[in-house]
């Protein structure tokens, strides 16, 4: 996939936080208190030096400043994109005390990043061999961080990703107002320069290859396969063309071309970031009528409410209180979303049945886990379908570790990125004691 | 309505604020439009034997993203024609014959000042400003700071203008000096009758770190310039109460130096100056920014009860004295308001690495929230320094507070001279 279609349909998109001039950045980098101990520091997954990279703004030494991002995290210039920075680093800036604006973190991480990016700094090499291989599960944010730590250290690392191209959700999942494909691309690109990663896609462990088999080849495991397809919603009508899951299409339209020609009322069924997304992209994309039909109401949605202020600025309505109970169709196709509404303990009201027309339905209610996988892995343990781990990221099984979504369930890339790291660290050591 | 007439040494100007010598201060057209926009007068752009100027001329020190905190210029005294130059003023004086126009000369033979100061009066200036202060350029060639650095040349050029001038002389003081007393003594005793200080202090502003090359640029070399601007404030002021507070010194002064609007204006005339004269703020922001002068100081000659300038010049003099008539048993001590801070703990960094380590973090910081984040201050080791209060992002948060320790008043000088009971140090672990 690194060559996408530059018409692909995710190019009508342009950036909802536009990129800083040199000017812009440095007026925003010299407003930042530089705070001793900072909270911003705290709120952040990775635990990046904000202060620190901010004043490197400000001082021109960006060259300085995009690596002592990156030295935290790898990835920070996909974080600087899709960080919901409103409730970490910017969300905990003491300016939010006093009445100021807060420093736009994520807007002067983007400029260094960036910069380095378009500069083609390069700040790591790997380690001296140890003669150790690692092999990784997945090849998402979770994954390429960890690699990337690990040939730090001079471990040898191959990533095994069923899909043709590695990069995750990063790449395939983030509103492209946000970031587009093939700039994550770029990132994966940049995060393999180091060298020494071996990419194995279209192999599917536990189908092509089996656990054991990777156990064989490698001295420890690092489990990063992510999440599955998008759950569905075993009502009547749930075959009907035109009923679909969320990421799937999400997928669809960044990396390819997506004809919405004939969808002029879509309903979105969910209340998380990924219907936010899909409602706003839909909008976006041309389609005139775009409802969120969600369970619960506007203040118990989990969804940011940031990314709802900004979805219904595009025109978004919502259906709060919404249950959907089954799709109504004819020659196969969807043609509505039969709904009940929910009292405020959850209760369908009585008589409240309704149908919501649409000529297109995206189901973003979560996706499967994948805990299953490792079923026949003694030692290590899933919950509610994500691999149990604990400090170091570790499995129940010595050697094996988790991060990312498969592991958390599905978090932020800053998350998947932090626990990449922080399981190889752990591997490190492990490997480390073994020698 | 306060009156904010300005008299210094006879020159008298509806308000105190003048353009300094300078580039605002090149032209009849330039000079009429700061009229306009509301400046009491103007010291136009030195007149002498007209110069060729390079370029580039200035160069500025960027803080925090703003250009200019700190000035720099190589340019020289007037490039233009003197006749051009006499006619304009005479036309000024004759459109605006309340404003106070200055000529500020430099030439070197006593028959040049004689001929530069008598078309000076024919064309109505209502005073003359005697520039032995430019440090770049002209100081190569005898004049400006070559004749300010040398008390004797000082005063003898100036007893030859005296000779001659029928309306006020104020010297234009050079601060590229050890010490300024004796350099304002000198005008004096040369029959000055007032004083203007500071011109700008010899500098380089910066470096080309890519080409090797001194700032400003000129054909891939440099020289030293004159810097100006408000970093340069500070040592203005100091040099203006140095004057104003010794007893031999009797004449008036115009400060000049870094002053940026009505409030540093104000600080210059607490401390001994009778008008004062803008050059860098207007090269920055234009003409424009006397309307807030003028507002900025009547209102705050309202609230102070001043009715006239004369009230309130030299005001901050008395207050100026030695170190060592300081009262070393005065303590003050640091308050940090729980209900403003924010938590940034700046204060707190500031202490352990620049101070007397007696701010320390709350046990709770850990917790994030701005209450959690309350730096504690030990009390007992506070030594009043002020840094916590400076760093301190948030107006009023930080407050110096004074504490009744017991002892009284007593000086360095005291405690020499009678034995004085001074508290114990704090801080000095």
């Amino acid at each position: 996939m690194s060559k996408l279609p530059a018409d692909r349909s995710e190019s009508v998109f342009s950036d909802f936080k536009p990129a800083y001039s040199s000017n812009q950045a440095r007026v925003e980098a010299n407003r930042c208190l530089y705070c001793h101990d900072a909270p911003c520091i705290t709120a952040c997954p990775t635990g990046i030096d904000i202060p620190t990279f901010i004043r490197k703004i400000a001082t021109d030494n960006v060259r300085g400043s995009a690596r002592t991002i990156f030295d935290s995290n790898i990835l920070g210039m996909s974080c600087a994109r899709v960080c919901p920075v409103e409730v970490l680093c910017v969300g905990d800036c003491v300016y939010n005390h006093m009445g100021v604006p807060p420093i736009q973190i994520g807007k002067l991480q983007r400029y260094a990043t960036d910069a380095a990016f378009e500069a083609g700094w390069a700040f790591y090499e790997a380690g001296a061999d140890s003669g150790k291989s690692v092999g990784i599960v997945g090849g998402g944010p979770a994954a390429l961080a960890c690699a990337h730590r690990l040939r730090q250290d001079g471990h040898a690392v191959t990533i095994y990703d069923k899909r043709n191209h590695i990069g995750g959700l990063n790449a395939t999942g983030v509103a492209p107002y946000k970031m587009p494909a093939d700039r994550a691309m770029d990132e994966v690109d940049k995060v393999l320069a180091i060298g020494g990663i071996e990419v194995q896609t279209g192999v599917e462990v536990g189908a092509d290859v089996s656990f054991a088999e990777l156990e064989d080849r490698h001295d420890a495991l690092f489990l990063a396969f992510g999440l599955g397809p998008d759950s569905r919603l075993a009502v009547q009508g749930a075959e009907l063309a035109g009923v679909e899951g969320a990421v799937d299409f999400i997928e669809r339209f960044k990396t390819g071309i997506e004809d919405l020609s004939e969808v002029s009322r879509a309903i979105v069924v969910g209340g998380g970031n990924t219907a936010l997304d899909v409602v706003r992209e839909l909008r976006v994309l041309g389609v005139e009528q775009v409802t969120m039909a969600y369970r619960g109401t506007e203040a118990r949605m989990s969804g940011y409410a940031h990314e709802w202020a900004a979805a219904k600025v595009e025109g978004v309505v919502a259906a709060w209180q919404t249950q959907p109970i089954g799709f109504e169709g004819s020659d196969g196709k969807v043609t509505g979303v039969r709904c009940v509404r929910l009292d405020a303990n959850k209760k369908p009201i009585d008589g409240s049945e309704h149908v919501l027309p649409a000529d297109r339905v995206y189901l973003a209610i979560g996706q499967s886990k994948l805990g299953a996988l490792v079923d026949g892995l003694d030692g290590v343990e899933t919950e509610w379908g994500c691999v149990k781990v604990g400090a170091g990221q570790a499995t129940g099984r010595p050697g094996v570790y988790a991060g990312g979504d498969c592991a958390n369930g599905g978090k932020e890339v800053v998350n998947a990125v932090a626990e990449g790291r922080d399981a190889a660290i752990a591997i490190h050591a492990y490997l480390s004691a073994q020698a | 309505m306060p009156d904010l007439t300005s008299n210094t040494a006879g020159i008298i100007s509806p308000n105190p604020f003048w353009l300094a010598s300078a580039p605002p201060a090149n032209s009849g057209e330039q000079v009429m439009r700061a009229f306009d926009a509301g400046w009491g007068g103007a010291v136009w752009k030195t007149l002498g034997q007209p110069i060729q100027n390079v370029s580039s001329r200035f160069g500025a020190i960027r803080w925090k993203g703003a250009a200019g905190v700190g000035f720099n210029n190589i340019e020289l005294i007037t490039d233009r024609p003197l006749d051009v130059n006499f006619r304009e003023i005479a036309e000024v004086k004759k459109r605006y014959p309340k404003h106070a126009v200055i000529v500020s000369l430099m030439v070197e033979s006593k028959e040049e000042w004689r001929e530069m100061i008598m078309r000076s009066e024919d064309a109505g200036a209502d005073g003359l400003e005697l520039n032995f202060g430019c440090p770049h350029g002209m100081c190569e060639r005898g004049m400006g700071s070559a004749v300010g650095q040398e008390p004797t040349v000082n005063e003898r050029i100036t007893s030859w203008v005296k000779e001659y001038a029928n309306v006020p002389v104020l010297v234009k003081l050079t601060p590229n000096v050890g010490d300024i007393v004796p350099h304002g003594l000198a005008a004096q005793a040369g029959g000055a009758d007032g004083v203007s200080l500071i011109n700008t202090i010899k500098s380089i502003i910066g470096v080309d770190i890519d080409n090797f090359t001194p700032q400003p640029v000129v054909g891939g070399r440099s020289t030293n310039g004159g810097y100006c601007g408000a970093a340069v404030r500070p040592i203005a002021l100091h040099m203006c109460a140095a004057l104003a507070r010794d007893p031999r010194f009797n004449v008036p002064i115009s400060g000049i130096g870094g002053i940026t609007n009505w409030r540093d204006a104000v600080e210059f005339l607490l401390l001994g100056s009778s008008s004062v004269q803008v050059c860098t703020e207007v090269m920055l922001k234009g003409y424009r920014i006397v309307e807030d002068m003028n507002e900025g100081l009547n209102q705050y000659m309202k609230d102070k009860g001043f009715d006239t300038l004369d009230q309130m010049v030299g005001k901050a003099i008395p207050a100026y004295t030695e170190w060592g008539e300081l009262d070393l048993n005065f303590e003050i001590v640091a308050k940090i308001d729980s209900q403003s801070c924010i938590g940034c703990q700046a204060c707190l960094v500031a202490c352990h690495d620049g101070a007397h380590q007696c701010i320390h973090p709350s046990p709770t910081a850990a917790e994030l929230t701005p209450e959690s984040r309350v730096p504690i201050v030990d009390e007992s080791e506070c030594v009043g320094c002020n840094l916590c209060q400076i760093v301190c992002p948030v107006e009023g948060c930080i407050t110096m507070e004074q504490v009744d320790n017991g002892f009284g008043k007593a000086s360095w000088n005291d405690h020499l001279v009678r034995g004085a009971q001074l508290r114990p140090k704090k801080g000095a672990h």
